[in-house]
């Protein structure tokens, strides 16, 4: 059976996620942050997560943006395959409810319409749409707010495949090492393995959705995991960058099949201010 | 974690100069925002031999660009940007009289140096702690480049605004210090 939708549906629907997703930060995270904030060893460290789980509290209370950098929205849409689709170009659709989330929510406008020019478009789009084909009926949307401060930081090799898992390990640590207190640690390391190189950034990006305490299935990319982390914890970097025990919450990898030449890895790093919602029509 | 040290704008070099790494300020007064495009402003100015937009005299610069302000607040969420994006436009803003800077993150090696040299600061806020840090700006005023948005300059009357010495006019830095204490 096929679903009739017309694209203006989505529009209210983004510019709510816009707002939600600026303003609350999710139970998975603020948890996580409280479980590093009793086990910080720095002073300096533990006032920060503090404030840190105090500003999302407040943020969430007052329904105001939690980080002031309230990015280059990412919007994440897993279509039915059973929809058929009428009314305005879906992009239209989206950019118009990320117009309106950006605008009613009193979030920063942070997109200029040419890296070169950099002139603010104003309305904080385009954002950055991803639509993905999938069974069944529904419209299932995510809208993840994604600052420069961590994203800035991300990373992207192609590795020669002889280096293998140490390889892959040794690049991330570097990546992570190098951007220092400048991602706004604690972060969360989102790694793509494999694919092409477009392809390998956006396992990057979407291992950052997954839950902070959740493992890869496979259980090699779990134990390295689990090892990186607690490698980028050793660094010693801490809360902000001043210093401490709590550097990542997390380490997430993704891969894909690759060809026999490749070995892509790509990092994208995300902040504290880890912001997504979704919701499903 | 050091004792809290009260500070009140107007500053001078003398003021700053016994501050340590380390060391937990809370600031009352005025301080400018700037950010990455009003800084390249004040560089075309400069080189063109414009006046600048406002007096950085013994000022404190603001790496900030916050969110538009909700009816009912005084005040948009505001926290520090990265400062390394503005390490190129540390040396001219010392020349222009500023004081400081108030950021996140690490900055390049030459910065220390240039704290040293001009006998400034550099103080780190919390990024993204935008939320609580906006219950510190008392009011805020567009001083200069308007159509620059949130990147435009801002006078901002802070109190009790947090701030940690990252960077002291010996020129000693916090964060590496810190860093060595906690790496295994
Ligand atoms: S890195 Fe994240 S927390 Fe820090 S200022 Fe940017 S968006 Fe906010």
């Amino acid at each position: 059976m096929t679903r009739n939708m017309d694209t203006s549906e989505v529009i209210e629907v983004i510019a709510d996620l816009c707002k939600k997703a600026c303003y609350e930060l999710n139970d998975n995270l603020i948890d996580a942050l409280k479980k590093a904030y009793t086990q910080e060893e720095s002073p300096y460290g533990k006032d920060t997560l503090d404030l840190l789980i105090k500003n999302a509290e407040y943020a969430k209370q007052e329904q105001i943006a939690c980080c002031h950098d309230t990015g280059t929205a990412v919007v994440i849409m897993e279509i039915g395959q059973e929809i058929s689709w009428s009314g305005m170009p879906l992009v239209e659709a989206v950019y118009a409810g990320v117009r309106k989330g950006y605008e009613e929510g009193y979030l920063r406008k942070s997109m200029v319409r040419d890296p070169l020019d950099r002139v603010n478009t104003g309305d904080n789009t385009p954002c950055v749409f991803h639509p993905e084909i999938v069974p069944g009926d529904k419209v299932h949307i995510t809208v993840m707010p994604k600052g420069g401060g961590s994203e800035n930081m991300g990373a992207f090799t192609t590795l020669v495949p002889a280096v293998g898992e140490e390889g892959v390990k040794d690049f991330i640590m570097k990546t992570v090492e190098y951007a220092g207190g400048m991602t706004c640690p604690p972060i969360i390391v989102g790694v793509g393995v494999g694919g092409t190189m477009d392809k390998c950034a956006w396992l990057a990006k979407k291992a950052l959705l997954r839950p902070i305490g959740e493992r890869n299935p496979v259980p090699h990319y779990a134990r390295m995991e689990e090892e990186l982390l607690e490698k980028i914890n050793d660094l010693g970097i801490g809360p902000l960058g001043m210093g401490g025990r709590t550097t990542a919450l997390d380490v997430h990898i993704e891969y894909f099949p690759c060809h026999i030449t490749a070995l892509p890895v790509a990092v994208n790093l995300q902040c504290h201010a880890s912001r997504h919602a979704s919701a499903e029509i | 974690m050091n004792k809290i040290i009260q500070l009140h704008t107007p500053l001078t070099k003398e003021d700053i100069k016994d501050l340590n790494i380390g060391d937990v300020l809370e600031l009352t007064g005025t301080i400018y925002t700037a950010r990455d495009a009003a800084h390249k402003r004040m560089q075309t100015a400069l080189a063109e031999g414009k006046p600048q937009p406002v007096d950085f005299k013994d000022q404190l610069i603001f790496y900030a660009g916050p969110c538009p302000t909700k009816p009912g607040r005084t005040m948009g969420s505001i926290a520090p940007t990265t400062s390394m994006r503005m390490d190129s436009f540390v040396e001219m803003t010392f020349q222009l009289g500023m004081l400081g800077m108030i950021g996140k993150g690490d900055r390049s090696d030459f910065v220390p140096e240039l704290c040293k040299k001009y006998g400034g600061v550099y103080l780190l806020s919390i990024g993204g702690a935008s939320a609580m840090i906006s219950n510190q700006v008392k009011t805020c005023d567009v001083v200069a480049y308007e159509d620059l948005g949130t990147e435009s300059i801002k006078r901002l009357q802070v109190e009790k605004l947090r701030l940690i010495v990252g960077i002291d006019s010996k020129g000693r830095v916090f964060q590496s210090e810190q860093i060595q204490k906690y790496k295994r």
